[in-house]
């Protein structure tokens, strides 16, 4: 029964040092108030009741977020001892003492602004004249097409499937199969845990290569896999990530638009694209 | 390349310099800053890290952004000329100050309490706003701002801070007190 009650008070006192610490690494409050050896203690004070994977997990989650803590005190002390460190009261002081007019006085003797052009030039005139002169009319280039009729009937989930229209199998095991690929290939054919973009979507066929390309991007947007772009190369590789990162909603998410045209797909199939 | 702004930022990266000029490029840029001297003009580097390399590689210049910027420091009429108010360039000054006195990120709460004490309530939102909007501050989900690419490009962020601290110094010995704030 004691133990038990000991259990609960572990855990509990746990799941204080885990919000803590998490409040430490939102920024929200010093690193330096939690003390570290006392925390190690309560830890070590508590794992000799731990048997259920759950208690492990906890006690293993504070152990984590306990080191992150502190490695921001480590960054804390990194930064006093740069010639960027300022106590911050004494900057605030400094700050509310000065007159708006001093103020800008110090700002202007350390702002050197960017200077840029925003003009028209003639070249880039001339480029757009040429570009007007080849452009269709619209009535032109949005020519109405002419609806086939078409009767209505029922389409059967095989019939879907030939049309490419439904996958045969449930997409996310689709998609799961895709990334074991992935990494098999970078395993395989790969080097630092990438391979090239095109020598993993690249396939027999255009459009087993198209497929595959549409597949690689739910990789990528789902947090299976990344994308290393060299601009100065012009290489693009593909790095399977060992468990799924999830980014969506996390963080702001930017489209990468590949082209995956016919005459870079032969390209490939002659070894002339890399 | 350097002057013309791509994608809403002024400016061009070192692999775009790479590619157009090659690999000696580092050396056309030296003698381009030479040469806007004469125009008080200068070329500012600006490293993806946030230190800058003492000798940097050709791998990190490829990675930085150059810009062309003023070589020398303006005037308070200068400022005006160039479409800032005083107030607006204040409080951008006591923001950028505020937010590398506190390890380059503070609270936006925190920032506004303080441009609160000079600036009227209703201006301190859309002033902050607005460094936003041209690049001197960024701000993320938990409301806490940071220095953004203008800033780093900017603003001689060292000398801001020993000139405000210089500054507390002459005040204090003015008033008859320890030039050591602590002391």
């Amino acid at each position: 029964m004691s133990s038990k009650r000991e259990q609960k008070l572990g855990r509990e006192k746990l799941q204080r040092i885990i919000e803590m610490c998490m409040a430490i690494e939102a920024h929200s409050v010093d690193p330096f108030l939690l003390d570290v050896d006392d925390i190690i203690k309560v830890v070590k004070e508590y794992f000799p009741h731990w048997e259920q994977p759950e208690d492990l997990n906890l006690d293993s989650e504070a152990i984590h977020h306990l080191a992150s803590v502190i490695k921001l005190q480590s960054e804390w002390v990194k930064h006093r001892s740069t010639s960027l460190y300022t106590d911050p009261f004494l900057l605030e002081e400094k700050i509310t003492q000065a007159g708006k007019e001093e103020m800008i006085g110090l700002f202007l003797k350390a702002w050197h602004p960017v200077v840029e052009l925003e003009q028209i030039s003639i070249h880039s005139l001339a480029e757009a004249i040429r570009y007007w002169e080849t452009l269709l009319p619209l009535k032109e280039r949005w020519k109405e097409l002419a609806e086939p009729e078409v009767e209505i009937g029922t389409a059967t989930r095989e019939e879907l499937i030939r049309q490419r229209i439904l996958g045969d199998k449930v997409f996310s095991e689709e998609l799961e199969n895709y990334w074991q690929e992935l990494k098999e290939k970078v395993k395989a054919k790969g080097h630092d845990g990438k391979i090239l973009y095109w020598d993993f979507v690249g396939a027999e066929t255009y459009e087993e290569t198209v497929q595959r390309a549409f597949l690689a991007s739910f990789l990528i947007t789902y947090g299976y896999a990344t994308l290393e772009i060299r601009p100065l190369e012009e290489e693009i590789f593909i790095k399977p990530f060992e468990t799924p990162i999830a980014k969506i909603g996390t963080q702001q998410s930017i489209s990468i638009p590949i082209a995956v045209t016919y005459e870079n797909w032969q390209k490939w199939k002659k070894g002339e694209l890399d | 390349m350097l002057f013309y702004r791509r994608h809403q930022k002024p400016g061009v990266k070192g692999w775009e310099l790479h590619k157009a000029l090659g690999a000696d490029y580092p050396k056309v840029l030296d003698i381009l800053d030479d040469y806007l001297k004469s125009l008080d003009l200068q070329v500012k580097t600006v490293f993806e890290e946030e230190k800058t390399p003492e000798k940097p590689t050709l791998d990190e210049l490829d990675k930085a952004r150059f810009y062309v910027t003023l070589r020398g420091d303006l005037q308070p009429k200068e400022a005006k000329m160039i479409g800032w108010r005083i107030d607006d360039l204040a409080g951008l000054a006591i923001t950028i100050a505020c937010i590398i006195s506190k390890k380059g990120q503070a609270p936006r709460k925190e920032v506004e309490e303080l441009l609160n004490e000079k600036l009227p309530g209703w201006k301190v939102g859309l002033n902050i706003d607005r460094y936003i909007r041209y690049g001197y501050l960024l701000q993320d989900d938990n409301a806490q701002l940071y220095l953004d690419w203008r800033t780093r490009a900017e603003v001689d962020q060292k000398a801001l801070i020993d000139l405000l601290l210089s500054a507390e110094t002459q005040k204090t010995d003015t008033a008859g007190l320890p030039s050591n704030p602590f002391g």
